[in-house]
């Protein structure tokens, strides 16, 4: 690669400052000389700190039809993120050193985004026993966050000893809350429509249970915990009564949740099955609030690639999941409003900070890493799931008119996007 | 039946009331005489007017000669060659007269002749029910332009028309009047 | 009508019109000529996932009965076993002209994802746990010819309503024809918000009814504890001789087939004068007639 570009972003606002210009040199945000500097026209945009998405799926290994680590880092990218965690729910399992330096390295070579593997809990995503956590903390990858997501460490036992353990490497564990019993067969969420619909329920009690044991498990042992897409409720409920007591938890909330309520399942569209699965408005409006007030510390996407013969068939038959990376800072913007601080801090800073990624998570001002993203908050644009770059078309919100667009977006000062589009 | 708008500006009346009550009465006599007093004989009215068309020749025949004469009707839906080129129609009672047809003469008993189509899927229909030993054709108006081989064996009245003209006949039993209308398609 | 997908979708003028057609249906198939003319040259494909001989033959004679041309595309020795994908065989099912595709899939929703990759008539035969909207007509159209009248009568349902497609279908279809629904059963087996009354006694409610309907309850469920015990199933919630006794002199018993004889039903009440379930089979001809013909019978 060439060395370093300069680059001067003009007239751009930071969060929703007053407009200045940013100058961008050897991978931070310089003071300076910008003389020979390559001009980024950002009169009317908003810079904010690169987006991190702490639950991503990359489905490389394994599922390279669906989405690889370039592609994801490209989508990720153009949907202004400058590093992603990718679960570990690949094919073979990201239960080993092996497996998340692999994904690490790939990560490295696409050069979009920085991807941090999240590594299993439980060898192959079993629930039986634990998969070597403390080699994948010293691996080259350096995991921090540990998931089995996509399955619940339901055992109470498991779940106990893995808080424990990560605490040697300051790890987290990062839940996702369904009880597998009160699930069985589910296909959305319990509640009139699916009872209209005939499609087996997904009991909002499934999850909150799993988050009242878990926030007491971590309290007992005094371990961080996180939890994974929160979408009822109640789970806000037992949430903010944990916060009360001190227990370290920390939780997120995906796009979709915040948006799309279980009325969607009425087309029967596969689009619209996700898990958790998309619950009723009150739901998504206690998510909101959540969001705002902080029980909810973070947006996190869920990216969940599939290929088209996995949406394109019977209900009951389809892969769960969603694509998330490209639209979640529109739809976090339209809930949200221009409050482009609370933006930044739910969507880049305290994701960063819940992943140890001490390199992101900085608002680009002089001295910070220059890891940032510029936003046009004016621009509509309909989504269109054949522009995406993604490998895979399943977004929910096709057709949909969404707020914002990123312009650009830098990753230690290499430009990934430019006029709203990928670089390479 | 919604006519275009161009056919709704001048219609032209053949039958008034009075007009159309003779006409009946001509058939009734008609029938009398052809079949030797109405003897084994059944009447059929294909819907929708063919129906009331039927009551009122039993009555005129049982008014000039004091017979009874059975009447029925048969609902020819199921059985159309058209029913590609409309909306789905909703099929009508059926009822076979009382005695049923068997061995019967029966009189099918319809406003228009047209295309000759609705009395060939009469035919069909009839002999679905049973066998009769003849069938005969009772038609208020023959407008022409046959595209089978069928004819009327009693005509209330020959109206040559243009294709694109259409006639409508009205009926106090189902239109709440007595006429015969000649709508123009030509202008 | 295009498709005929769920009993919901139907409103009370339409349904009206499929018992009144299917009425005339079943006056036209007391004739020594059981064939008529109507759907000659048309191509109805039933495409059966799932083993339901009755439901499959029902749908054949009718269709055969029309003249139209049956083609049966069972899951089993097909190339469906062999893993082909629904919106495949849909394409498959386009290619040879297929006017009119019954489907009967184990999953829900199954028939409407059909509608969107074939151009002709889909018409549910029954999909999972969601609905079988013929079914439901061919249920009150033998209400109505059993009692004269839809409107005001109180049908009780009992049993495994939570998995039964014969009663979602019949639950909607019902409201729309202005009867008053009451689903019997224990609280594991009955949603609580398919917007109807709910009661957990039967004995309760079998004075007042006109109609009673038993589902089919399967053993399996036993094992998944929905109840303890077959036993105590049918103590709580079978209907047997003393129970009939105590319904209405005029009340009817309905029941979708195939019975679990002595579990929800004892062979006593399934054989009585009360009991419509031989009459339902053929009335299912006529009402599968009846919709075939709304659905194929005009200009596509
Ligand atoms: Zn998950």
């Amino acid at each position: 690669m060439n060395a370093p570009h300069k680059y001067l972003i003009k007239g751009v606002s930071v969060l929703g400052r007053p407009k200045t210009d940013l100058l961008i040199q050897d991978g931070v945000v310089a003071e300076g000389d910008a003389k020979g500097a390559e001009v980024v026209d950002a009169d009317g945009l908003v810079a904010l700190p690169g987006l991190v998405d702490l639950h991503t799926h990359l489905r490389e290994p394994g599922r390279e039809d669906a989405e690889t680590v370039e592609s994801g880092s490209r989508a990720a990218a153009l949907g202004g993120y400058t590093a992603v965690c990718a679960m570990a729910n690949t094919s073979p399992v990201a239960d080993t050193a092996g497996v998340v330096e692999q994904v690490y390295r790939l990560g490295r070579e696409a050069g979009l985004v920085d991807v941090q593997p999240i590594g299993a809990v439980t060898v192959g995503l079993a629930g039986e026993r634990l998969a070597e956590l403390g080699a994948m903390a010293t691996s080259a990858a350096a995991v921090r966050i540990f998931s089995d997501d996509g399955h619940c460490v339901s055992d109470p036992k498991l779940m106990r000893r893995a808080l424990e353990y990560v605490k040697a490497f300051g790890g987290v564990i990062a839940q996702h809350a369904e009880e597998p019993r009160l699930t069985e067969g589910a296909q959305m969420h319990e509640g009139e429509v699916a009872t209209r619909l005939g499609l087996t329920g997904w009991p909002a009690v499934a999850e909150e249970a799993i988050i009242a044991r878990d926030v007491l498990l971590a309290e007992h042992v005094g371990s961080r915990l996180h939890v994974c897409h929160v979408s009822t409720a109640g789970s806000v409920e037992v949430l903010r009564h944990a916060k009360a007591r001190g227990v370290r938890v920390t939780a997120e909330v995906t796009p979709h949740h915040l948006l799309l309520t279980d009325e969607r399942a009425t087309s029967y569209d596969p689009v619209f099955k996700v898990n958790p699965p998309l619950r009723p408005a009150s739901d998504v409006e206690a998510l909101r609030k959540a969001l705002k007030d902080g029980v909810i510390d973070i947006v996190a996407t869920d990216h969940a690639p599939h290929a088209v013969e996995d949406k394109e068939c019977e209900w009951a038959y389809a892969r769960p999941g969603m694509l998330g990376l490209e639209t979640a800072l529109s739809i976090t913007l339209s809930v949200l409003g221009e409050d482009w601080d609370l933006i930044a801090e739910r969507m880049s800073r305290a994701p960063a900070r819940i992943a140890g990624l001490d390199g992101h998570g900085h608002d680009p001002v002089p001295g910070a890493p220059a890891n940032l993203t510029l936003v046009d908050p004016a621009a509509r644009r309909v989504v269109d799931p054949a522009e995406s770059a993604s490998r895979s078309r399943n977004t929910p919100y096709a057709g949909m008119t969404l707020p914002g667009r990123v312009v650009a977006t830098f990753l230690r000062g290499t430009p990934t996007v430019l006029d709203g589009k990928a670089v390479k | 039946m919604a006519l275009p708008e161009a056919a709704q500006s001048q219609p032209k009346t053949i039958l008034t009331s009075t007009d159309l009550q003779r006409v009946v009465d001509r058939i009734a006599h008609q029938i009398l005489e052809k079949t030797q007093g109405a003897a084994d004989t059944a009447l059929m009215g294909i819907p929708t007017r063919g129906g009331p068309l039927a009551r009122r020749l039993a009555d005129r025949i049982r008014t000039f000669e004091g017979v009874d004469v059975p009447v029925g009707v048969l609902d020819i839906t199921l059985y159309r060659d058209d029913l590609r080129r409309q909306a789905t129609r909703a099929i009508g009672p059926t009822e076979v007269p009382p005695g049923g047809v068997d061995g019967r003469r029966v009189i099918l008993v319809d406003d228009v002749l047209f295309s000759g189509r609705t009395v060939r899927a009469a035919l069909d229909a009839l002999s679905d029910i049973g066998r009769p030993r003849s069938v005969q054709l009772a038609v208020l108006v023959d407008r022409g332009h046959r595209e089978l081989p069928i004819r009327a064996d009693y005509v209330g009245k020959n109206i040559p028309t243009a294709l694109a003209e259409s006639v409508r006949v009205a009926l106090v039993e189902t239109d709440g009047v007595d006429e015969v209308k000649l709508f123009g398609g030509t202008q | 009508m295009k498709h005929l997908l769920s009993a919901a979708d139907l409103d009370a003028a339409t349904a009206t019109l499929v018992l009144d057609t299917a009425a005339e249906m079943a006056s036209l198939a007391g004739r020594e000529v059981k064939k008529l003319p109507t759907l000659r040259g048309r191509t109805v494909v039933n495409l059966f996932y799932e083993d339901s001989t009755r439901t499959r033959i029902s749908f054949e004679a009718a269709a055969k009965r029309l003249s139209a041309d049956v083609i049966n595309f069972s899951a089993k020795g097909s190339s469906v076993s062999k893993g082909e994908s629904l919106k495949d065989t849909a394409l498959t099912l386009q290619a040879m002209g297929a006017d009119a595709v019954v489907i009967r899939h184990p999953a829900s929703g199954a028939p409407h994802r059909l509608a969107t990759w074939v151009e002709g008539s889909v018409l549910n035969a029954g999909d999972g746990t969601h609905e079988h909207p013929t079914q439901a007509l061919l249920d009150a159209y033998t209400m109505r010819s059993r009692l004269g009248r839809l409107a005001g009568l109180k049908v009780a349902v009992v049993g495994d309503v939570l998995h039964s497609r014969v009663a979602r279908s019949n639950v909607a279809l019902l409201a729309t024809l202005g009867a008053k629904v009451t689903l019997v059963g224990p609280p594991t087996l009955i949603p609580v918000d398919l917007r109807t009354e709910v009661c957990y006694d039967l004995d309760s409610v079998l004075s007042d009814t006109d109609v009673v309907m038993m589902l089919r309850v399967q053993r399996e469920r036993m094992n998944d504890s929905y109840f303890p015990s077959e036993r105590e199933y049918a103590r709580r919630y079978g209907l047997d001789g003393p129970r009939m006794r105590k319904l209405p002199e005029h009340a009817i018993v309905m029941h979708p087939g195939p019975m679990n004889r002595g579990m929800e039903i004892a062979p006593e009440v399934a054989d009585s004068a009360r009991s419509t379930i031989v009459e339902q089979v053929a009335n299912g001809v006529s009402v599968r007639m009846a919709v075939l013909y709304l659905l194929l019978g005009g200009k596509s």
